[in-house]
């Protein structure tokens, strides 16, 4: 193909065609290129030494193993145990260390973040954000503000058990109740428990506002789990109310809409999916991205 | 007269189906089907008082060619490309902006997928080919194509599948078997009209004026054969009911995964590979005028090439619950399959030669040339990824659309796209094409974005597989899907501008078919009779 082609050779004399033309079509009689057939087998001689070596012929009940036993599910476990290999030394420290002492040593602390930066990456960041900065209704991770303890032992407990996941017997369960749904409060109310809210962390309300009413109802309603002056309360995951930190939203639509409604969000315990090294290191992870306490 | 009491039982039939269906959906096809068995009586009555005495198989001593279903099947072919493409671009760009999805279920990417395979392949190619075949068959067996209704039957009856199917992944039905997705009664329908298509080609053939079989008609019959095997194989479901659209395979596990891509690999190789050597093998000697390179190679290579083929299947499923020796094989004979592959390449390239010159003015040609050249590039790259060690990096990544695209933009669109362009001045009896300067602007522009399209999924694909595969030193993985994904954005940006470039080309073509059909320029001697020294 790299040579010109020569426009005065008639191919048709050169090879010969098959004597025959079909709607004008005429056929070479050239040979098969030497190149050509040579790799064709090559191809075949590399397949054939291929089947002796590896599996490759079906049998009645059975196959032919190849040569060294090869199987792509020993190759599976090899691969594992070479990762469990790399791992093990430091994984099996993790697994003795208490939490407070990962945190304190810089070697497992180091080993404990970038476990934990993986795994949160693959199993967490779908809810919380690639950066822990959270989504509406799933919290943000990176501030002071925790819902159920920012403790090392109270997110591990977090991690381990999952929030209001039935699955796990001690999983974190506590409920707000539907208020408006299921009737508790009329909608004036919850009109005016809303508007009460809000001043607690000093945004403005409308001026018709029945603020007396709302902190009637807030005190007889709200404040045995978010507190008297709206100040949370982590043992049973009552989030805070007086600071400018808002799971849902500070509007007084999505205000009313959560006392209506009522309930929350859920998390999966992880126990039932990863192994305990790695819930610890989430657990440490977690604690370092910024609000650990 | 009892075919069209066959259309009224079937019309009827239908409607039964339609009042008693379990969803709207199926009832809405089931009315489909009633409209069309309608259609279908008046049809056929219409022609049956219209008649002529006999439809005579020779005028002045030439074939009377039968091009009207050729005709309907090179429009639909078309229409339904411009579509095909243009649903791809959609899906792309749902890709790099996923708003695009609408949070509607009918514009949902699970459900366009689906419509932009099976329109490019199966309604697009499966247009060309069925109007490739009809002419090719007629003109190099001399003879009138055979039966009167039966063509047309087989050209509607496939285009009436098309809707179905089409507008049953919209509404949500589907069997969920990649390429295979139609329910049970529209791969019912399809293997009526694809029975009555090989009766219509082997009796076309029976009656041939010329001694031997031509070599685009061997790679046109194992098209058509092996697809029906594959199609009936691949679609063994049971229907729930009859007035339900949902059916259940019967084969399973992994056994149902294996047929799966036994027919999935076949339906690329015998659709989109045998059904369009046979386009290269008429109409490149055909455009070029010159012989066909070497006719031991074709013999060589068609054997080769079916034989070898229908063990590939396989490599689709390297690493998974299959078999390791099934793995084996389905590895090696995609490696076997490479010169087999190139058989059709060389022998559509060299017969170029003293040629050559014929790519600077005639861009018709040009565009065939580089589809065998996109066609040898994509049968050496599937080998290769077939290879355990390169399909562990390459699986599930965006090399595998780049490499399908690389073979079915480049290969199968061009060589599509220079078939019509060769087959609307014969049909029409036009003397030429409305504008080459348009076919070149189609060429280029298709030619850039296919540039685009496949070197941007290749980045993605390979970037994609080392990020997957990335662990850091302490032995954990370095990237978050999530991470893959967004280092993937720009990529996808690029597939769609390349996409939209090719969708661009398939418009100017549409606008130079319509051109050169509406043209007073009729070929003074019928159709490409000045090209036919052997009649």
């Amino acid at each position: 193909m790299t040579n010109r082609p020569d426009t005065n050779l008639d191919p048709r004399k050169a090879v010969g065609t098959t004597g025959h033309d079909w709607d004008g079509i005429e056929e070479l009689n050239t040979p098969l290129p030497r190149w050509w057939l040579w790799t064709f087998y090559a191809t075949i001689l590399w397949a054939l030494a291929y089947w002796v070596v590896y599996p490759a012929i079906p049998l009645a009940t059975s196959f032919t193993k190849g040569m060294f036993g090869w199987t792509s599910r020993e190759q599976v476990v090899q691969d594992l145990d070479g990762l469990k290999t790399l791992r093990g030394p430091m994984t099996a420290k993790i697994e003795a260390a208490s939490l407070q002492d990962i945190a304190k040593t810089p070697e497992l602390l180091s080993f404990a973040r970038a476990q934990g930066a993986a795994a949160f990456a693959v199993n967490c960041s779908p809810c919380h954000g690639a950066g822990a900065q959270g989504f509406k209704g799933y919290p943000n991770l990176n501030d002071d503000d925790w819902l159920w303890g920012g403790s090392l032992d109270a997110i591990h407990t977090t991690l381990q058990h999952g929030i209001r996941w039935d699955a796990d017997k001690d999983t974190r369960a506590s409920m707000m109740p539907a208020f408006g749904r299921d009737g508790i409060l009329k909608p004036n109310e919850i009109s005016a428990v809303a508007d009460y809210v809000r001043t607690l962390s000093a945004l403005p309300v409308e001026k018709d506002a029945d603020l007396k009413l709302g902190q009637k109802v807030f005190t007889e309603n709200c404040a045995a789990c978010h507190g008297e002056k709206g100040e949370g309360i982590q043992d049973v995951g009552a989030p805070k109310l007086n600071d400018k930190v808002w799971l849902y939203g500070p509007e007084k639509v999505t205000i009313m809409e959560r006392i209506t409604l009522g309930g929350g969000g859920q998390m999966p315990a992880w126990s039932q999916r990863l192994d305990s090294p790695t819930i610890k290191s989430l657990a440490v992870y977690v604690h370092t991205l910024g609000g650990g306490q | 007269m009892a075919l069209a009491l066959l259309s009224a039982a079937f019309a009827l039939g239908a409607l039964i189906v339609a009042a008693k269906a379990y969803t709207p959906e199926y009832a809405f096809h089931a009315y489909i089907f009633a409209a069309a068995g309608v259609a279908g009586v008046f049809a056929v009555v219409n022609r049956y008082y219209n008649r002529e005495a006999e439809t005579p198989q020779l005028i002045e001593g030439k074939p009377n060619y039968n091009f009207g279903p050729i005709k309907f099947a090179t429009l639909a072919a078309v229409f339904w490309g411009v579509a095909g493409f243009t649903v791809g671009l959609v899906i792309a760009l749902q890709l790099a902006y996923p708003f695009l999805n609408f949070d509607l279920p009918w514009t949902s990417f699970g459900r366009l997928r689906p419509l932009h395979t099976s329109a490019v392949i199966f309604a697009f190619g499966g247009n060309v080919l069925l109007a490739t075949s009809f002419y090719v068959v007629q003109r190099t067996c001399q003879a009138r194509l055979a039966g009167d209704l039966s063509p047309w039957f087989v050209v509607l009856g496939y285009n009436l599948f098309i809707v179905i199917a089409g507008t049953g992944y919209l509404l949500g039905i589907t069997e969920g078997k990649e390429y295979a997705e139609p329910e049970w009664y529209a791969d019912l329908w399809l293997t009526i009209v694809w029975v009555v298509y090989l009766l219509v080609f082997l009796t076309t053939l029976w009656k041939r004026k010329e001694p031997h079989i031509y070599v685009a008609n061997w790679f046109y019959l194992a098209f058509i054969v092996t697809i029906a095997v594959l199609h009936l194989g691949n679609n063994a479901t049971i229907p729930v009911s009859i007035f339900s659209p949902k059916s259940y395979i019967v084969w399973s596990g992994v056994q149902d995964a294996m047929i799966q891509w036994w027919y999935g690999h076949n339906a690329v190789g015998f659709f989109l590979t045998a059904g369009f050597l046979a386009i290269m093998y008429y109409f490149i000697p055909k455009r070029a005028d010159k012989p066909v390179y070497s006719y031991r190679l074709s013999i060589i290579h068609f054997w080769a090439l079916i034989f070898m083929y229908i063990w590939a299947g396989p490599h689709h499923l390297h690493y998974t619950a299959l078999p390791d020796w099934a793995q084996t094989l389905g590895m090696t004979f995609s490696i076997m399959l490479w010169m087999p592959s190139w058989g059709g390449m060389i022998n559509g390239l060299m017969t170029l030669s003293g040629a050559w010159d014929k790519l600077r003015t005639d861009p018709v040609l040009r565009m065939m040339v580089v589809s065998v050249a996109f066609y040898g590039m994509s049968t050496f790259e599937g080998p290769m990824m077939s290879i355990k060690a390169v399909n562990s990096l390459s699986h599930y990544t965006d090399w595998t659309i780049g490499h399908v695209h690389s073979g079915a933009l480049g290969w199968v669109g061009y060589v599509s796209f220079g078939a019509i362009y060769c087959l609307v001045p014969w049909l029409w009896k036009k003397k030429e094409l409305y504008s080459l300067k348009l076919v070149n602007w189609h060429f280029w522009l298709s030619t850039i974005g296919i540039v685009f399209y496949i070197t941007s999924m290749w980045v993605a694909g390979i970037m994609q597989g080392l990020m997957w595969r990335a662990y850091t030193a302490l032995g954990f993985l370095e990237y978050s899907f999530i991470e893959t994904t967004e280092a993937l954005h720009p990529m996808y940006v690029i597939r769609a501008l390349g996409g939209a470039l090719f969708v661009l080309g398939a418009l100017v073509m549409v606008y130079n078919i319509y051109m050169t059909i509406r043209s007073p320029r009729t070929a003074l001697m019928g159709s490409q009779a000045s090209l036919a020294p052997g009649e």
